[in-house]
């Protein structure tokens, strides 16, 4: 019995990744004639959005990444998914360096990227490639519509779904590719207050049914708390590492218990908000 | 019934002037002898095959024209160099009409089907190849972004998500086109063939027969009404309709 569980250990911890983020820097030249507003930069000047960025990841971490809007949450995100390159630093994912997008980690983006002319089956299909025999495929997908609610919504065009099914069927298009990373850039960020408690508690069980690291990008503190193993805080622009938590309480968490709130408030301080509390 | 009304009012107005007098009837035919000219040119099968005649160059040049342009126009959507190379080119053979190329199309395919097919081709391959390259450059970034993530093979890509994500354009296109193609085919006919409704109308007018002139413009027209339709339901297809229903 507990030789079987220790194999089980040994297939899991090769099943999934462990990510060391070192020295993220990313810069570009600002293209924009108009200065943005938030920082008034001026055309052609240089702009730090990271500096110096090093986290490690354990495997099956659920990690949540916070940080006020426009500091570089999204590049780092899409630097660690090989879908931008930093322009210094490098980051590794089970000891393979990055440098472009891959089936393992599968990146759920901010806005709709559900195909709308593919139906919801055709769009399963899409992530579902790795599984080749055609029987086994469509079981596969029957299975993971199900998981998340879908199921009699097959034949479906996403634009007949309502926002949160549009979400849940991409998050099952990203689950159904078995990933060992899963990226999430603010998923639920244009949902209904319910739909995201709702969707928020279903990421957790996803998490605990699947053996995979997750990164997960909100703005809201509170969400990052609730959910995460794992939580760094950015500072604005050039961005730094402010803070890097582990939290080790089981779910579901009480946001209010002493030391979730104490943590809160030290985050909330550190993003320079303590004169709203 | 609102879609008639024009035509009603303008026929009787039509025949109003006739009655009047104040245009002869040899340069204005009424609408009675119109049908009448309509009648024995469908009776006599001329209609038929002068109809058949156009379409059938009209096909020809449209669907040589659509299976290069919308290639030519994937390519130059997605390969930024082939876009920056071609598009000066393209921007600048477009505007010239088809109609001035009668002499060169003649000189290099002479008499027959082949010049007037050539002019319908050049008619349709440029703002095929325009709207085509434009619907491409058109694609959300994260729908290709979603392909590279998932491994799509370039095949994939290019037969799963560029093509159709590009196909409301494209169909818009091939829209616009048609009508084009048939705007220019009667043109085309009065040069180069001695078939099709261009050169029925041409041979009415040489032995002044107004009424045949007249009811040929009507059947171009009915004729242009009808591929428009199709068109319209080919917009109103899953495959095409999607990018109206996105938010």
């Amino acid at each position: 019995m507990e030789e079987a569980g220790e194999m089980m250990e040994a297939v899991n911890s090769e099943e999934v990744a462990m990510i060391q983020i070192e020295g993220i820097t990313k810069q570009y030249r600002e293209r924009r004639t108009i200065p943005r507003t938030p920082d008034h930069t001026k055309f052609n000047e240089t702009v730090t959005v990271l500096d110096d960025i090093t986290i490690s990841i354990e495997k099956g971490t659920f990690f949540c990444l916070v940080g006020p809007s426009g500091c570089g949450k999204s590049t780092l995100l899409r630097i660690i998914a090989g879908f931008d390159s930093p322009t210094r630093g490098r980051v590794t994912i089970d000891g393979m360096e990055i440098t472009s997008p891959s089936p393992e980690h599968i990146f759920v983006f901010q806005e709709d990227g559900l195909y709308p002319w593919l139906t919801v089956h055709e769009n399963m299909e899409i992530g579902a490639k790795r599984i080749e025999d055609p029987v086994n495929r469509a079981t596969a997908i029957e299975e993971y519509l199900e998981m998340v609610g879908l199921a009699g919504f097959e034949s479906h065009y996403p634009h007949q779904l309502s926002g949160g099914m549009r979400r849940r069927a991409e998050v099952a298009r990203a689950l159904i590719a078995s990933p060992k990373v899963l990226f999430m850039d603010e998923p639920f960020g244009a949902l209904d207050f319910a739909t995201r408690l709702q969707m928020r508690e279903e990421m957790l069980n996803a998490h605990a049914m699947f053996p995979m690291t997750i990164l997960f990008i909100t703005h809201d503190i509170d969400e990052a708390l609730q959910i995460g193993d794992q939580v760094v805080v950015l500072g604005s622009r050039p961005s730094k590492v402010k803070m890097d938590i582990k939290l080790h309480q089981p779910h579901p968490r009480d946001i209010a218990s002493p030391e979730l709130a104490e943590l809160r408030r030290e985050i909330y301080y550190q993003l320079g908000l303590h004169t709203a509390l | 019934m609102e879609p008639f009304w024009a035509i009603i009012i303008m026929v009787l107005l039509w025949q109003a002037v006739v009655w009047t007098g104040a245009i002869p009837a040899y340069s204005l035919p009424s609408p009675a002898a119109v049908a009448q000219g309509l009648w024995e040119l469908t009776s006599s099968g001329r209609l038929f095959k002068s109809v058949v005649a156009s379409l059938f160059r009209v096909t020809w040049g449209y669907y040589l024209a659509a299976l290069t342009a919308i290639p030519l126009g994937l390519v130059m959507g997605t390969i930024p160099v082939v876009r920056r190379t071609l598009n000066p080119l393209i921007q600048f053979l477009r505007p010239i009409s088809p109609l001035a190329w009668i002499p060169l199309a003649l000189i290099w395919f002479g008499i027959g089907d082949p010049p007037a097919i050539f002019l319908i081709f050049l008619s349709c391959f440029f703002p095929m190849t325009l709207f085509t390259m434009s619907g491409v450059a058109s694609i959300r970034p994260t729908f290709i972004r979603v392909a590279e993530n998932f491994g799509l093979s370039r095949r994939e890509k290019y037969l799963r998500i560029i093509l159709p994500a590009a196909l409301p354009e494209i169909v818009t296109g091939l829209r616009v086109t048609l009508g084009t193609a048939w705007l220019v085919i009667v043109a085309a006919e009065m040069i180069a063939v001695k078939s099709g409704l261009g050169f029925l109308i041409l041979d009415a007018r040489n032995s002044l027969r107004m009424d045949y002139v007249v009811a040929g413009m009507v059947v171009i027209g009915l004729i242009g009404l009808l591929l428009d339709l199709l068109m319209q339901r080919m917009e109103r297809l899953p495959a095409v309709i999607w990018k109206r229903l996105e938010r």
